[in-house]
């Protein structure tokens, strides 16, 4: 039988990471973050408030085991066993099916408290662009929520949308953001942002002669307003930080940015890990508090 | 903090607003909704460090505030007031639309 050879261009990559400089065994605590998102799970691992190693896959179609994958990827290059971690949270979409959670805290704390640790004191307003929702959310200098906003019932504008246009236009997803501003005259913005309609809309343009790169721009356009529009509600504050998948997309971003007049803040992080990473703050100063278990 | 709770999608934009700052758990409003929407939780969710009680959105209600709400509106200046905003008394809840 012939091989079917199917490249799949929605696909980013799972990463996993540990930082040569921290000794385990040094430090007093050791907690974890994990998130489980509707797209990708990550697990993040601090000692002593410090990121130490951290894992970033793909959610599958059962959160108990996500999680766990993500634990598992997350220790694979390290000496650290699961029965050293003090304290662990779970956040969220499949926040309460993660097994080894201690407890669990809302998406929208952690990605604030993770923005605040990612970016600085000085983050106002933080937008996440999930798999599956869109969360705007304001908060102080201390990454206390003051403001929020999560539409998780509609999927426009999120980056399963950019995955289902990827697949769709045969373009790897690592290269929308580029090949978006490869196109010699900004396209008119796909009119409506819902995956399902934008999609019948775009197959409609590639068959009047559009280009991909031209699609591409229309739809990225097109996210960008809804973005802006759920970003309204809450009134933006700078400074301005954009966690989650879509901030590496720098066809939406570049777009957005324009429409705010104000530029996000960058970090050398994966922003993807912001709401783990914010589990595992939590899940510090809970153990500084003296709520940890004595391990 | 100011929690909104609900969704925009095609047809517009329904959000419940809660100010935790305002809103003192006494559970006026959760007596006063025909549709219960509304629950008072120990500790707030989107705030682990903060142990004081408050009132959130049920949150298996949140993705269909539309029809629940359908109950009570349209509301305007010749209709009574909102039920529950006119329960509560520290003016912790509005409504986007």
């Amino acid at each position: 039988m012939a091989e079917e050879k199917k490249p799949e261009f929605w696909r980013w990559a799972e990463t996993n990471w540990v930082n040569p400089d921290i000794r385990w065994e040094d430090a007093q605590f050791i907690t974890l973050g994990i998130d489980v998102g509707s797209v990708s799970s990550q697990a993040v691992i601090m000692a002593d408030g410090k990121m130490y190693a951290y894992g970033n896959m793909r959610t599958g179609s059962d959160s108990p085991n996500s999680a766990r994958n993500a634990l598992k990827f997350a220790l694979e290059k390290t000496t650290l066993t699961e029965d050293k971690i003090h304290y662990s949270i779970g956040t969220g979409y499949g926040r309460v099916n993660v097994p080894m959670a201690d407890r669990t805290v809302t998406e929208i704390a952690c990605h604030a408290r993770g923005a605040n640790f990612f970016y600085g004191p000085k983050v106002r307003t933080v937008l996440d662009v999930g798999g599956q929702d869109i969360k705007a959310i304001r908060c102080d200098k201390k990454g206390k929520v003051t403001n929020f906003l999560m539409n998780d019932k509609c999927a426009a504008g999120t980056g399963r949308g950019m995955e289902v246009f990827s697949d769709l236009l045969s373009v790897p997803i690592g290269e929308v953001g580029e090949r978006s501003y490869q196109v010699d005259k900004e396209p008119l913005a796909v009119s409506s942002t819902c995956v399902v309609y934008a999609k019948s809309e775009a197959t409609g343009l590639l068959r009047k002669g559009l280009s991909t790169n031209e699609v591409l721009a229309a739809y990225c356009s097109a996210m960008a307003d809804r973005i802006y529009s759920l970003l309204e509600r809450i009134g933006i504050e700078p400074e301005f930080s954009i966690t989650g998948g879509m901030a590496k997309n720098r066809g939406v971003i570049g777009r957005l940015t324009k429409k705010m007049g104000l530029e996000p803040l960058t970090t050398t992080w994966d922003t993807q890990l912001a709401g783990a990473a914010g589990a595992a703050l939590f899940g510090f100063a809970l153990c500084q508090k003296g709520k940890g278990k004595g391990k | 903090m100011l929690a909104n709770y609900g969704y925009s999608d095609g047809s517009g934009n329904y959000f419940i607003t809660i100010d935790t700052d305002k809103c003192n758990a006494c559970g006026a409003c959760v007596e006063a909704c025909p549709a219960q929407i509304f629950q008072v939780v120990d500790e707030d969710p989107n705030d682990p460090m903060n142990e004081e009680p408050l009132t959130i959105v049920v949150p298996e209600k949140k993705k269909k505030l539309k029809y629940e709400c359908g109950l009570c509106k349209p509301s305007g200046d010749d209709r009574p007031a909102l039920p529950c905003v006119a329960a509560c008394e520290p003016c912790a809840i509005s409504h986007s639309w």
